[in-house]
């Protein structure tokens, strides 16, 4: 810590903003990069199951694809249409994926490694990411487009419904862990007996419900009436050119990315191994459990993407109001009389 | 001037300015978003005051829900401004003796003697492992339980009530029933023939050409 120390004394007074600063950028570069690589893994894995090869001509096996398309994107013209409200049109991108970035804030990595570890932090993450919809509608309305406009409006009913039944589902893990932080919920997963502690084995439907009302909070397919091409051309996006529509791509990225870590937390126990504590090198929690995790649910979103066809708009609304809310109701009501009995064994090991 | 004292002074701008902004602004679709605004820094305030269950689920409820299904409300609706100002003067005699009922009223709460912010005692220290969120749901659990329960029922006899009025049954209206459309099986909808190739003789194909 010796050279820490002098880097403290350098800055002097304004050193508390310079190392939170430092300490956003060491969380938001990586994230950046992840998203980047997960736009190619994406066309590759989508690729591979319908028996393509996917892009393969820049850089090494590809590997440079990502960075040749933000540098294109980069490059491109911002074009905003006549009659478009300017202010609300540039802001748009930015609303989106402000939340997508601001929830990081919270996310515990490793028992140590997190950047704030606030009592309700699984409550923060809620309100964080509940503003991500002003994005899409203040695109859709500024936009002054048809298209634009039935797909913000689509969106926003969406986004809205599913949050319910993902509320519900959160209900169920804070019962479980009797506790609001990131990091409590992940010790209350922690027992002798590995991947069998976790939360997804008692809360087997909520699971379900947050890991597909997941995919319709971030607007993915099967899910994506809001951007759907055959029907509204792009939806809320369709105006956007270069960076800025490239700005709203990385959103939804980092949305799929932070979705598929808190899943991963909540319910598939965070960076705890699978293996039972007993062995030696496996069983040991690290940082890398967590990432192994999260990068599994974000391959099964592109699993869904390549697999199913696109849900009809009255459907969707039938899945959220009529099943999952539903579902994950008398879960918790199963649950809360469960942990009365001595068959809850999930309780988990705090220190 | 600390820090703490210039984030307070800066939300609070933030908060009149958007406040006012709500008002004057002449799009409402604009004047929703400064609404949204002005939720968003009281927010950050009442984290100020210590009070972050408060603040987060303001911004749950209020940012993340309501404002969204307003905004959605608002832009579908044709709104004619004119038409809207057009009463204006009529107005002002009541709205202006409501408006000047609460700055009089916000007046003696914030400078009278009585409720003045002096004369209330300072908040006791809170410990370092104190709950926020534990202590107020302690609180709303026990000792105001029957309150809180008939707001509950309040609430949703609202939800019921919505619904019941805005629910139409016309006998026009198609719909479908999902339980049946699962329920359909191939034998239902597809016959199966089995029947030996044909091949139409030249004369019929003639007079389907011609025709």
């Amino acid at each position: 810590m010796y050279s820490l120390a002098t880097v403290e004394q350098f800055f002097g007074p304004t050193w508390p903003v310079v190392w939170t600063l430092a300490k956003i950028v060491a969380i938001v570069a990586p994230l950046m990069l992840a998203v980047a690589y997960l736009t190619l893994w994406e066309r590759k894995v989508i690729g591979w199951i319908q028996v393509r090869i996917g892009p393969n001509r820049v850089g090494p096996r590809g590997l440079l694809q990502p960075i040749a398309d933000g540098l294109k994107l980069l490059l491109k013209e911002i074009i905003v249409p006549s009659g478009a409200n300017k202010f609300l049109f540039v802001i748009a991108p930015v609303m989106a994926i402000m939340p997508a970035l601001a929830a990081w804030a919270v996310v515990p990595f490793s028992p140590e490694l997190v950047l704030s570890n606030i009592d309700a932090s699984l409550l923060y993450i809620l309100a964080i990411t509940s503003m991500g919809v002003y994005g899409v509608i203040i695109a859709g309305w500024a936009s002054n487009s048809k298209y634009a406009f039935l797909g913000a409006m689509r969106s926003a009913a969406q986004i809205v419904s599913y949050e319910i039944a993902m509320g519900f589902a959160l209900v169920g893990v804070l019962m479980a862990a009797q506790s609001l932080n990131l990091g409590d919920i992940v010790h209350g997963q922690r027992g002798d007996f590995g991947l069998f502690n976790w939360y997804f084995i008692p809360l087997f439907p909520l699971f379900l419900t947050y890991l597909i009302s997941g995919v319709a909070e971030t607007n993915r397919a099967p899910f994506d009436v809001a951007e759907g091409e055959s029907e509204i051309v792009a939806g809320f996006h369709v105006e956007y050119s270069g960076i800025a529509f490239a700005v709203f791509f990385l959103a939804e990225y980092a949305n799929m990315i932070l979705i598929s870590t808190l899943c991963a937390i909540m319910f598939l126990g965070g960076w705890l191994s699978p293996f039972p504590a007993a062995i030696p090198v496996l069983g040991a929690p690290s940082a890398w459990w967590l990432v192994l995790k999260l990068f599994l649910v974000v391959t099964s979103f592109l699993w869904f993407r390549a697999t199913f066809p696109r849900y009809r708009y009255d459907q969707i609304m039938r899945l959220g109001w009529k099943v999952f809310i539903p579902v994950t109701l008398v879960w918790i009501i199963v649950l809360g009389a469960w942990m009365q009995t001595p068959l809850w064994v999930w309780w988990g090991t705090f220190e | 001037m600390t820090f703490q004292t210039f984030i307070f002074y800066f939300f609070a701008g933030v908060l009149v300015a958007s406040a006012i902004c709500v008002i004057t602004a002449r799009n409402p679709v604009h004047a929703a978003l400064f609404l949204v605004l002005a939720f968003f820094t009281s927010a950050g305030i009442w984290i100020q005051l210590q009070a972050e269950f408060l603040a987060i689920a303001l911004v749950l409820v209020y940012v993340g829900a309501v404002m969204v299904l307003f905004l959605f409300v608002v832009m579908m609706l044709d709104i004619n401004i004119a038409r809207m100002r057009a009463g204006f003067w009529s107005y002002l005699p009541v709205g202006g003796a409501v408006a000047a009922l609460l700055v009089l009223e916000m007046g003696f709460i914030v400078t009278g003697s009585y409720f003045g912010a002096e004369s209330a005692p300072a908040p006791d220290a809170l410990p370092p492992g104190y709950s926020n969120t534990k202590e107020l749901g302690r609180l709303l659990y026990t000792e105001y339980v029957y309150p809180f329960e008939i707001a509950a029922v309040i609430l949703l006899v609202a939800i019921v009530a919505a619904i019941a009025l805005t629910l139409r049954r016309r006998k026009t209206t198609k719909g479908m029933d999902i339980g049946q459309q699962v329920k359909v099986r191939r034998q239902d909808r597809v016959r199966m023939v089995s029947m030996a190739p044909v091949r139409p003789d030249d004369e019929s194909a003639d007079k389907r050409g011609g025709a």
